[in-house]
């Protein structure tokens, strides 16, 4: 869930009232977000450093608020604004559109042939005549910023460039050169780089260390260029320092470049909506132009408007609800989704707009619908579906054992399915590749390397963390482990164990045979070689443990 | 029994009203510890005599003080060390009573001193005979008859280090409900023999503790959240929804993921969140049609979806994994349903393992459990998944819930159900279910 932290009087007066802390928090439940905290940013650094560090923070009260992940929509107080207004019914959702340049030709944006090595995509518009203020300006960039970690992927999919169109001057080129040809003065600092200095200045960032990694080690790097040769950006690093953006700036042009060009649109749509609002012309876009290799142009941004049709029937069937068309198409109204009944009376034809691209479907509709409606509102009925229930078998033999065992007087242990090799192959005196053990490729400590071929080195384990405790210990456990497995389509399958220990400062053999026996008693298996069970020893492989005094054998039963 | 239990209980019948244990002390002459020792013993015996705990405080000299006493203060003792001639200052201070004695003997001006005296200073007696007070004032104390002194004076003597208020414990000792002079001792328990015997019929039963606590059995237990699982399984049950196979924790990305319309780039699918496999590395058997019919809605969309419009890849989709979500499970099940020739509706439900690749904190762990309830009937409404929910609550004694909109991947529309108690609202992570509903 990403967070957006907005301030709270600003927040308010571009909501047209207060609200008291409670009051918002019903607003945010009933529209689908989490009011998460209430801090400032002297709270903030007062907990991860110190009251001293704090001296002189701001005061202002923030509030964090939880935002769906698929609402790119939500992620700036410019449309948290929008989106709560509308469900309130405070306004009408904006138009957004985009316009040609009142008296030239758009500006261009020419894709070279050698992105397609690194980053072929690319995606630009302009703002207009617009106004920023600081509020403006930092939620600006703070929105970059969510884009980026989110939709973005962390840049690898997409990344955000924008610039101060005053300073360049088009059709700007977008293409990709060896590290060794780029060089330009990047944002805030004094003098010029090549791409390679970059790289290395760069390691040391905090921040944008962590994405050098997306175009290091290819061949050619991406890079802007307007028409006097100066570089807007080195995407996904850097922009230049040339063409930064400041409180002063009032065109804006802003291009995204991507991996996949259907995220770089949804992108670009939403930096232009969310801010276009604070252009002359509020909520235009001018257009720009973006050539490709093969000559071909296409007009962006897209701000596409897409219509679906649906029933209201339809809606009320899914719900659970009753609702005449005209009242459903004013609720997905309220959720920016403007419709309109059909003729018919019975159809609406509900309007998606560039900020909703999370509707892919009819039921992302009617979920809205049924938000809009109240969640809460929303009549609890039982399904008519009949049913009769059955247990798995297996689970049914282990919940009855489970029982039994515990009468029996051992405890039953929870332990975990991942652990390292050793725990399952040299503890045990055994070779890992006799184990059929499934590995793990990625695991972040070695308690995560395999998936454990036996329950007793977790028994064991628990052993060994309750030595301290009132002796004897007695320990169960009926839990699934895992083996590599050919026959299935995934190559592995669990296999339910039972596992029983025994801990004292006498051995007690004969107390895990008894409860063995008891196990069997139950399960109706009688002793004996043939059709029933018995034990033998195991090889000669036998663990022996100074201060723990136990033998382990292998219990066979026919078939099993 | 002790001599002293006995000439206790003789001393108890003889007074009216009670005894203070010290004074009984005293009197025999005996140590206060027996006496307690004494009464201990006593009152284990039953209600043969009632002991009231009391404490006084009384003034005691300390080791100094008793020193003093005896051989007078130390300004007094440097008097009288002191010739007629006088003493050279530096010899008095070797004494042991020198230091002190001199500050305080010249405070008294019962002493002079000669600074300019030659062969160094010199100290003089001015006084012939003294009251040494402090002497005398801890003779009274010592006679026990500190009560004559003024609190003023006791305290001064404290800081002094001569004197000390002493606590002292006492029992004030009256007659109990079943008081006798002869002590009989109370069995503990009835044998065979005294039934065999008869003999049960003269002894007396010491009566059982009742505030004490019992034996521990000596059982075994089931494992708390097992309890738990335990639990839901039979509330799942009694609600008619059958138990799905979940016995698989490794699973491949086609059933977790691609086949829930989770996109290939999810972040979920990320290396930091998901346990990737390196043997077995991949699945290799999957039903070829539906794969082809997931391809097409993940890259191009259908069955009225936009879908991600992306470039979908197989080799992703074989990528063997620890599940994350049992989802994947309900997920061939359904597939399995579809096969059927003749649809039937189902409610299946799991509570089993999943496994999420994250650093380890006091509140997250790599493998925790989910519960999963899955129904599937044409018709069904929003409004039957949140009964189901409210019913499934109300069994564990929940009745008060709301619902609100959430997000996952692979449900629309998706809720968190919260459940609350005089208007706190919870959020439990724990309570927060996946329950499908395919209409």
């Amino acid at each position: 869930m990403p967070t957006v932290s907005v301030k709270r009087d600003l927040l308010f007066h571009a909501l047209g009232r207060t609200y008291t802390d409670e009051e918002f928090d019903e607003l945010c439940f009933e529209f689908g977000l989490e009011l998460d905290e209430i801090t400032s940013e002297k709270d903030i650094i007062s907990r991860e450093q110190g009251d001293t560090k704090a001296e002189g923070a701001s005061d202002v009260i923030l509030y964090k608020i939880d935002v769906p992940a698929n609402r790119y929509d939500l992620l700036c107080l410019e449309g948290l604004v929008r989106g709560l207004q509308v469900f309130k019914q405070k306004m009408e959702a904006p138009r957004y559109r985009r316009v040609s340049p009142v008296s030239s030709e758009p500006q261009r944006l020419v894709i070279t042939e050698e992105t397609t090595a690194v980053r072929p995509h690319a995606v630009a518009a302009v703002l207009r005549n617009i106004t920023f203020t600081q509020e403006r300006y930092d939620s600006f960039i703070e929105l970059q910023e969510k884009l980026h970690q989110n939709v973005c992927r962390k840049r690898t999919l997409v990344a955000i460039g924008t610039h101060d169109l005053d300073t360049i001057s088009g059709p700007f080129t977008y293409t990709a050169k060896p590290p060794g040809d780029i060089r330009f003065k990047p944002l805030n600092q004094a003098k010029e780089y090549t791409a390679q200095e970059l790289m290395s200045l760069y390691k040391t960032d905090s921040h944008l260390r962590h994405y050098l990694h997306i175009i290091e080690d290819k061949p050619v790097y991406p890079v802007i260029y307007d028409s006097n040769g100066i570089v807007l950006s080195m995407p996904p690093i850097i922009n230049g320092d040339h063409s930064k953006i400041s409180l002063n700036t009032k065109n804006v042009f802003i291009e995204c470049t991507a991996t996949d060009l259907t995220k770089a649109k949804i992108v670009l749509d939403m930096m232009v909506t969310m801010f276009c609002e604070y252009c002359e012309e509020p909520f235009t876009v001018e257009e720009t132009e973006v050539v490709y290799p093969d000559g071909r142009t296409c007009q962006y941004p897209e701000l596409a408007y897409r219509k679906e049709t649906l029933s209201a029937d339809f809606i009320n069937r899914k719900v659970g609800i009753s609702e005449s068309t005209e009242h459903i198409a004013q609720l997905l109204t309220k959720m920016c989704l403007r419709s309109e009944v059909m003729s018919d009376g019975e159809q609406i034809e509900v309007e998606i707009p560039p900020t909703r691209s999370d509707v892919i479907h009819a039921c992302d509709i009617m979920e809205d619908a049924a938000m809009a409606y109240g969640f809460n509102n929303i009549p609890r009925t039982t399904p008519r579906t009949y049913t009769v229930a059955n247990q798995l078998p297996l689970n049914k033999l282990s919940e009855l054992l489970r029982q039994d065992l515990a009468a029996a007087g051992f405890t039953e242990a929870l332990t975990f399915a991942l652990c390292s090799q050793e725990d399952i192959a040299d503890k045990l005196l055994k070779n890992i590749s006799e184990t059929r053990a499934c590995h793990i490729s990625n695991p972040k400590t070695a308690e995560f390397q395999v998936a454990r071929t036996t329950l007793l080195s977790g028994l064991l384990k628990t052993v060994a963390a309750n030595r301290k405790m009132p002796l004897p210990l007695r320990l169960f456990e009926i839990s699934d482990v895992v083996l590599k497995d050919e026959t299935k389509d995934v190559g592995a399958r669990n296999n339910r164990r039972l596992c029983a220990v025994y801990y004292n400062k006498s051995p007690g053999f004969e107390v895990i045979h008894g409860l063995m026996d008891r196990v069997m008693q139950l399960l109706e298996v009688k002793p004996g070689q043939g059709n029933g069970y018995h034990i033998q020893a195991a090889d000669g492989k036998t663990a022996w443990e100074p201060s723990q005094w136990f033998k382990l054998d292998s219990v066979s039963f026919n078939g099993n | 029994f002790s001599p002293a239990q006995e000439t206790l209980l003789q001393r108890v019948e003889k007074v009216d009203g009670g005894l203070d244990s010290q004074d009984v002390a005293t009197s025999l002459g005996v140590d206060h510890q027996a006496i307690v020792g004494a009464v201990k013993s006593l009152q284990a015996l039953g209600d043969v005599i009632s002991a009231e705990q009391r404490s006084s405080k009384h003034w005691e000299l300390t080791g100094e003080g008793c020193e003093i006493a005896e051989q007078g203060s130390h300004e007094a003792r440097v008097v009288s060390s002191i010739p007629k001639e006088g003493m050279p200052q530096s010899q008095l201070m070797k004494l042991a009573f020198g230091k002190v004695g001199f500050s305080k003997a010249m405070s008294n001006k019962w002493i002079r001193l000669d600074k300019g005296h030659e062969g160094g200073p010199r100290i003089f007696k001015t006084v012939e005979r003294l009251e040494d007070l402090v002497r005398d004032k801890l003779l009274l104390v010592q006679k026990g008859q500190a009560s004559q002194l003024e609190e003023k004076e006791k305290n001064e003597l404290k800081k002094r280090k001569l004197l000390s208020e002493v606590t002292v414990k006492s029992y004030w000792i009256t007659k109990g409900s079943c008081f006798s002079t002869t002590i009989t001792k109370q069995e503990t328990e009835l044998t065979p023999e005294m039934i065999a015997s008869g003999s049960w019929k003269e002894k007396k039963f010491k009566p059982y503790n009742f505030e004490a606590m019992g034996v521990a059995p000596d059982c075994g237990h089931l494992h708390p959240l097992m309890k738990v699982r335990t639990q839901f399984r039979q509330i799942f049950l009694e609600m008619g929804f059958t138990e799905m196979p979940t016995n698989n924790f490794i699973e491949s990305s086609f059933w977790n993921f691609d086949s829930l319309f989770q996109p290939q780039q999810h972040p979920a699918r990320d290396q930091h969140d998901t346990f990737f496999l390196s043997d077995p590395a991949q699945a290799h058997e999957f039903p070829q049609d539906y794969l082809e019919r997931v391809r097409k809605v993940h890259s191009e969309g259908g069955f009225g979806s936009q879908g991600y419009k992306y470039d979908w890849k197989i080799e992703e989709a074989q990528k063997n994994i620890l599940r994350t979500h049992t989802t994947a499970v309900s997920a061939r099940m359904l597939y399995k349903l579809a096969q059927q020739e003749k649809f039937t509706p189902v409610k299946y439900f799991s509570i089993d393992r999943v496994f999420r690749n994250e650093t380890l904190d006091a509140t997250h762990l790599a493998e925790f459990h989910q519960i999963e309830g899955v129904v599937a009937d044409y018709g069904l409404t929003l409004g039957d998944l949140m009964g189901i929910l409210h019913q499934f609550f109300n069994k564990l004694g929940i009745t008060k819930l709301r619902f609100k909109p959430a997000y996952n991947p692979y449900t629309e529309p998706s809720m968190e159900v919260f459940s609350y108690h005089e208007g706190t609202v919870l959020n439990n992570g724990f309570l927060r279910c996946r329950s499908e509903l395919t209409i």
